[in-house]
């Protein structure tokens, strides 16, 4: 069922690539094949293997249940989180908190996830910064 | 002697200290991220890609670092397949079977320093081999024009599934996922933009780089959230190394099998759509086909130790010889190093040898320095790599996925490619889960471009007629093996799939 419904999100994913590649506009100085066919040729390619996909389903992948998918968009709302306020908050103290968190979901007890956040944050900041001279995101401290 | 002469300037210019350190990093690293298993050779490239940029460093040494890691990487991948019977990385899958047994007798040391040797064997031949046969093949290269070309291209997606693939469609569909991707951005040749929606970040296209470390890093990082696996492999278990060299008896034994799998590996590693694990299953099988008479393969047999490590090293040699030569990578470690050399303006194949000797030959030379190294490393040193295997992953994952955000952040400095990181990221662990192959979307991003340029040169020079992609002997040659390399896998690739992966399943999608 799985299958089924990944080739038909591709056979879609297909056809709105094709239609978005026909609305590119031609310009005036153009080569005997233009910006159009090639993506067109992706889309037809696209759309058959998307097609065979779903007609001829593999056996189910194994999903995780719901608790350890919600899990993953946890992680995926916090690698979004750290991505906006690192310019912001600066590296060490963004980093710290990111690292540390997914240390924690990944099974370690709070104390040990709060230093190995720390200590991954203090470490790249020292390795890649002071040592190679990497210039990372400068928060209000400088840091 | 001009092969002999070029090899001479590599020494020179791979023998700085700066090259001689990053080698020995390379190395140590490489050797680490093989070792550790959800860490393969493809993901290990592609987390230190980043850094070697924003260090600023050259052409030459940034490819002297990675392909160490390389290198590196397919000598550590044995490490916990003897000591756990754990694949480190996936070539390393085959090192399992005999080489656990060995440890189970006590003969852990003799096992881990006989593969050692293998692995420098296979990978000091392969070396040769490389420097011999790249130069012929761009003898071959030159005569291509842009019909060729783009046949070699849709060759090499086609074939890119591997003989070990069950479902092309899947592999079809990531080759044209990754070339649609590519497609993002404004038109080369005409300067219109495509795909962008109006978002000004998306006219550059999107960067490969970003691409590769979300799929194959922070997906690996999702997959360890999923099953929350936060343990380390080694938990509990007695590690016992014992004598560290192998008996002369022993190796005298393995000569034979070294080199007959040294020379095969090499083979399936030039050929598309092989790669590295496909060298040490068929190198385990010949030789337990050839010289297991009393049936000892599988029980603890030396000889079913040296083969496999010898033949995937091997074939990771052979894997860069169509990668530097044709500038089309044959397996998902080699096609990360070719985002190496576009990322740094070099375009790889013929013209590189000519343009760029220092870069060819210094690599080769450094390939040649780390396999010493490696060597070192890897007899006398193994028991720090075996304490390697002590670190938990709740610890080593979030150090990952920090490492990759600091090297896309340092190169672009912009949040925007971070968030299309985590957007690849969930793609890669999506894709996965649903076992499609994400070399190809990689080489897709990489080659799309160039793939539609020549396809374009080659009509707009013959009038707009497209039938002239089928013109020349050279070009249908191409198709011809395009399709039959397409069309075999649906005849064999399950039987091939079943017998690799007999001993034990694993996510195959960041396979080399």
């Amino acid at each position: 069922m799985s299958d089924r419904i990944f080739g038909l999100f591709g056979v879609l994913l297909a056809i709105g690539f094709a239609l978005s590649a026909l609305t590119i506009e031609e310009s005036f100085l153009s080569d005997a094949v233009g910006p159009k066919a090639f993506p067109i040729i992706i889309a037809v390619i696209l759309g058959i293997s998307s097609a065979v996909i779903a007609l001829r389903p593999d056996p189910e992948p194994a999903w995780p249940p719901l608790a350890r998918l919600v899990e993953i968009g946890a992680a995926v709302v916090v690698m979004i989180l750290y991505a906006e306020f690192l310019p912001e908050a600066g590296f060490v103290i963004a980093t710290a908190f990111a690292a540390g968190y997914l240390a924690w979901r990944l099974g370690s007890r709070p104390l040990e996830a709060v230093a190995t956040g720390i200590g991954t944050s203090v470490g790249i900041y020292v390795i890649f910064h002071l040592v190679l001279g990497l210039s990372l995101a400068r928060g209000p401290w400088g840091f | 002697m001009e092969t002999l002469a070029s090899l001479g300037d590599g020494f020179a210019i791979a023998l700085t200290w700066q090259n001689l350190g990053l080698a020995l990093l390379g190395c140590f690293l490489g050797t680490i991220m093989g070792a550790l298993p959800g860490l393969g050779p493809s993901n290990g490239v592609a987390i230190l890609i980043p850094l070697a940029f924003t260090l600023g460093l050259g052409a030459t040494p940034s490819l002297i670092l990675l392909t160490s890691v390389y290198y590196g990487a397919m000598y550590g991948g044995r490490i916990s397949s003897i000591l756990l019977n754990i694949p480190g990385d996936e070539p390393a899958m085959m090192t399992c079977l005999d080489g656990y047994p060995m440890a189970r007798k006590g003969l852990a040391g003799e096992a881990l320093s006989l593969s050692g040797i293998a692995s420098f064997v296979g990978a000091f031949f392969a070396t040769w081999g490389l420097i011999l046969l790249a130069p012929q093949l761009v003898k071959i290269a030159l005569l291509f024009g842009p019909a060729e070309y783009f046949a070699l291209f849709a060759l090499a997606f086609m074939t890119l599934g591997g003989v070990s693939s069950t479902n092309q469609a899947k592999s079809a569909f990531a080759a044209a996922l990754g070339l649609g991707l590519a497609t993002i951005g404004v038109d080369t040749q005409t300067g219109v933009p495509r795909f962008t929606f109006g978002e000004v970040h998306l006219y550059d296209g999107l960067d490969f780089l970003v691409a590769i470390v979300g799929l194959f890093a922070l997906s690996e990082v999702f997959i360890f959230l999923e099953t929350r696996h936060g343990g380390a492999e080694a938990d509990g278990k007695k590690m016992e190394i014992g004598r560290l060299y192998p008996p002369m008896s022993m190796v005298k034994q393995c000569t034979p099998t070294m080199l007959r799998t040294s020379v095969l590996g090499f083979l399936a590693g030039v050929l598309p759509g092989a790669g590295a694990s496909l060298g040490s299953f068929i190198s385990y099988s010949m030789e337990k086909r050839l010289v297991d008479k009393e049936g000892t393969f599988g029980k603890g047999d030396p000889r079913g130790v040296a083969a496999p490590e010898a033949g995937n090293n091997a074939a990771a040699g052979g894997a860069l010889v169509p990668m530097l030569a044709l500038g089309v990578p044959g397996s998902g470690t080699t096609a990360v190093l070719l985002a190496v050399l576009l990322a740094l303006n070099i375009t790889p194949g013929p013209l590189l040898f000519t343009q760029n000797p220092d870069v060819v030959w210094g690599l080769i030379a450094a390939l040649f320095i780390a396999n010493f190294m490696l060597l070192a490393m890897n007899i006398p040193m193994v028991g720090i790599f075996t304490r390697v295997l002590m670190i938990p992953s709740r610890v080593l994952m979030p150090i990952v996925a920090m490492v990759s955000f600091v090297g896309i952040y340092g190169i672009s400095g912009s949040s925007f490619d971070l968030l299309v990181m985590i957007g690849f990221g969930v793609m890669g662990w999506l894709l996965r889960k649903f076992d499609v192959p994400l070399v190809p979307i990689i080489l897709g991003t990489l080659l799309g471009n160039s793939m539609e340029n020549n396809l374009r040169r080659a009509i707009t020079i013959d009038n707009g007629n497209w039938l002239t992609l089928f013109d020349s002997p050279l070009a249908l040659t191409l198709w011809a093996i395009a399709i039959i390399g397409f069309i075999l896998p649906l005849v064999v690739g399950r039987k091939v799939k079943a017998s690799m992966h007999e001993k034990r399943d694993q996510p195959g999608s960041t396979a080399d």
